[in-house]
């Protein structure tokens, strides 16, 4: 369990990381995005003891980071940005290595063998860090986090320079390791994140910018009450029709599809369900409805409008719950 | 520690850096022998011990450059420092993996002594005392550049700043004759490195003298330490 209490870093003037707070319990994954620069690697740093925050706390399974660091630390399974690897040698020797520092109490043998066997590196054992392609060093970086299996994981990109197969297979021993590890991911993939994680920060100028479960966070910024239709008929007469809808706030014909279908971006007010309405209008004036979708934002669109300071309002964990206490009242 | 005293003494074999440093310990050693003891049929290696002075001088940069600024520049010294060891275990670890290829250098000269003592008598006393000499004396030295390289960031520019680091030490005493205040002149002559090495090769063994040359170790592996802890804090 890793708890973070109002974790604040300053280079002189400059806040890298400015009062953040997050609790990760046991078994939850953890996913930290961020566009490059948003303070990801300074607060993964300050919880792994690489630099001392400004205030703050930061503890590893109830162990502050800066008043017993030897002990914080020997939780922590830490994978930075860069895997910090000895490239003359050879990846089962620099596994060994790993091994002795972290004064690995496991079998060493059997250990070693089983981290080399998840993260696929057993086949390179005896090559030269140096001579392997990028993914398998940070496989060998990954490697290296998993030795004397720490019961917390801080994945700094874990997935960089991966190929697509590569990707997915570590994505899955990420889930796995999740169910009995706490793992704090981070990337700016965001379907990584999406397909990983349980709960997402996102953090940006080293603030936390939303916080919320991954489900939430996508939900809350989709919204059923703006469609994206394709109609064939005129154009003109269409867009009329439409704007005749209850409820609708703006019609605005596309660009032609197809010979004689335009597509229609329609908002209504938030809360309104035009897709029936917009059938029977089709249906009335003979024109075919080929297509109707609903303008969801991706995490992606969230992301964006987070980062670039938009702001849109996501409703945490904790007023949700509370709105539902409210309506059941 | 002893995870990372494997890793660096290994490393110095892989990067050739081990073969490079004993190579060129031994033939300037061979050669002081040879000169100092073969030529002027003498077992007195004394002559030997005052030339090695100023060629480890040039030596241990070379074992010390990597120590730290390696680790800094591939990023490496992230693992160390998330990894469950005490600052004071990786300065060590690194400094007693230094220290152990500089007494394998050692044991050269020692062959030459047991070459010698078959053609004549050796005063094993002074001889015994010379190498111990020798021998805090590089690990003082070794310190130095230790710290040197852990301030900076290429392996070049560590060798070169200990090497001025180190020289400037052995010039204390060149230094003094330049300076007429006498309480300046006390301080020097006290911290010269090269006075009190001088006086072991002639048979003057002093205790302060190995207690100077152990805190000169003891203080910049501290300083090292501590150097990681300000960077950790800045």
């Amino acid at each position: 369990m890793i708890e973070v209490r109002n974790l604040t870093k300053h280079y002189g003037d400059k806040h890298a990381v400015n009062d953040i707070s997050f609790t990760v319990e046991d078994g939850e994954i953890l996913g930290f995005l961020g566009p490059n620069g948003a303070g990801k690697s300074t607060t993964m740093n300050m919880l792994t003891g690489y630099i001392s925050s400004t205030s703050g706390q930061a503890l590893i399974n109830g162990v502050d980071i800066l008043e017993d660091p030897i002990k914080a630390k020997s939780y922590i399974g830490y994978l930075p940005e860069i895997p910090p690897l000895y490239v003359d040698m050879t990846v089962k020797s620099y596994l060994q290595y790993v091994y002795d520092l972290k004064k690995c109490k496991l079998p060493r043998r059997a250990h070693l063998n089983e981290v080399m066997n998840l993260t696929k590196v057993n086949d390179v054992q005896d090559r030269i860090i140096k001579n392997l392609s990028k993914g398998y060093k940070q496989r060998v970086g990954l490697a290296q986090a998993l030795i004397g299996n720490p019961p917390v994981l801080i994945l700094d990109e874990p997935t960089v320079g991966l190929d697509p197969k590569q990707i997915l297979e570590i994505r899955t021993l990420i889930k796995k390791l999740g169910k009995n590890h706490t793992v704090i991911l981070s990337s700016h993939i965001l379907s990584e994140i999406q397909a990983v994680c349980d709960r997402i920060i996102i953090i940006n100028h080293g603030v936390v910018a939303a916080h919320d479960t991954t489900d939430n966070l996508s939900r809350n910024v989709s919204n059923d009450h703006r469609i994206i239709a394709r109609i064939e008929g005129p154009r003109d007469e269409i867009v009329k029709a439409l704007r005749n809808i209850s409820g609708i706030k703006y019609v605005k014909a596309d660009m032609e599809r197809e010979p004689g279908v335009y597509e229609y971006e329609l908002e209504a007010t938030p809360g309104s369900d035009i897709r029936r309405e917009i059938f029977h209008i089709a249906a009335e004036h003979d024109w075919p409805l080929l297509s109707a979708r609903s303008a969801e934002m991706t995490l992606e669109d969230v992301f964006l409008k987070i980062t670039m300071g938009e702001g849109i309002v996501i409703p945490n964990a904790e007023d949700q719950a509370e709105a539902k206490k409210g309506e059941k009242a | 520690m002893g995870a990372i005293f494997r890793r660096e003494f290994g490393a110095y074999f892989t990067s050739s850096i081990a073969y490079i440093f004993l190579a060129v310990f031994w033939i300037f050693s061979g050669y002081f022998f040879f000169a100092g003891c073969l030529v002027s049929a003498t077992t007195d290696m004394s002559r030997m011990f005052q030339s090695m002075f100023l060629i480890i001088i040039f030596l241990i940069p070379i074992l010390t450059m990597r120590l730290f600024s390696e680790e800094k520049k591939q990023k490496t010294e992230q693992g160390l420092l998330t990894a469950p060891v005490s600052l004071g275990e990786i300065v060590f670890g690194k400094y007693f993996a230094a220290l152990a290829l500089y007494t394998i250098a050692l044991l050269m000269p020692f062959v030459y002594a047991l070459i010698l003592s078959g053609f004549g008598v050796v005063e094993w006393g002074m001889i015994f005392a010379n190498f111990l000499a020798l021998f805090l004396l590089g690990a003082a030295f070794i310190a130095v550049g230790e710290l040197v390289s852990a301030l900076t960031e290429n392996q070049i520019a560590a060798a070169v700043l200990s090497f001025i680091a180190l020289m400037t030490l052995y010039m204390i005493d060149v230094i003094n004759n330049y300076i007429s205040v006498k309480p300046i002149n006390t301080v020097l002559e006290k911290l010269s490195f090269y006075r009190k090495y001088y006086a072991i090769t002639c048979g003057l063994f002093n205790v302060s003298t190995i207690v100077f040359y152990v805190s000169v170790a003891v203080v910049f592996n501290y300083l090292t330490i501590r150097v990681f802890e300000r960077r950790r804090w800045s």
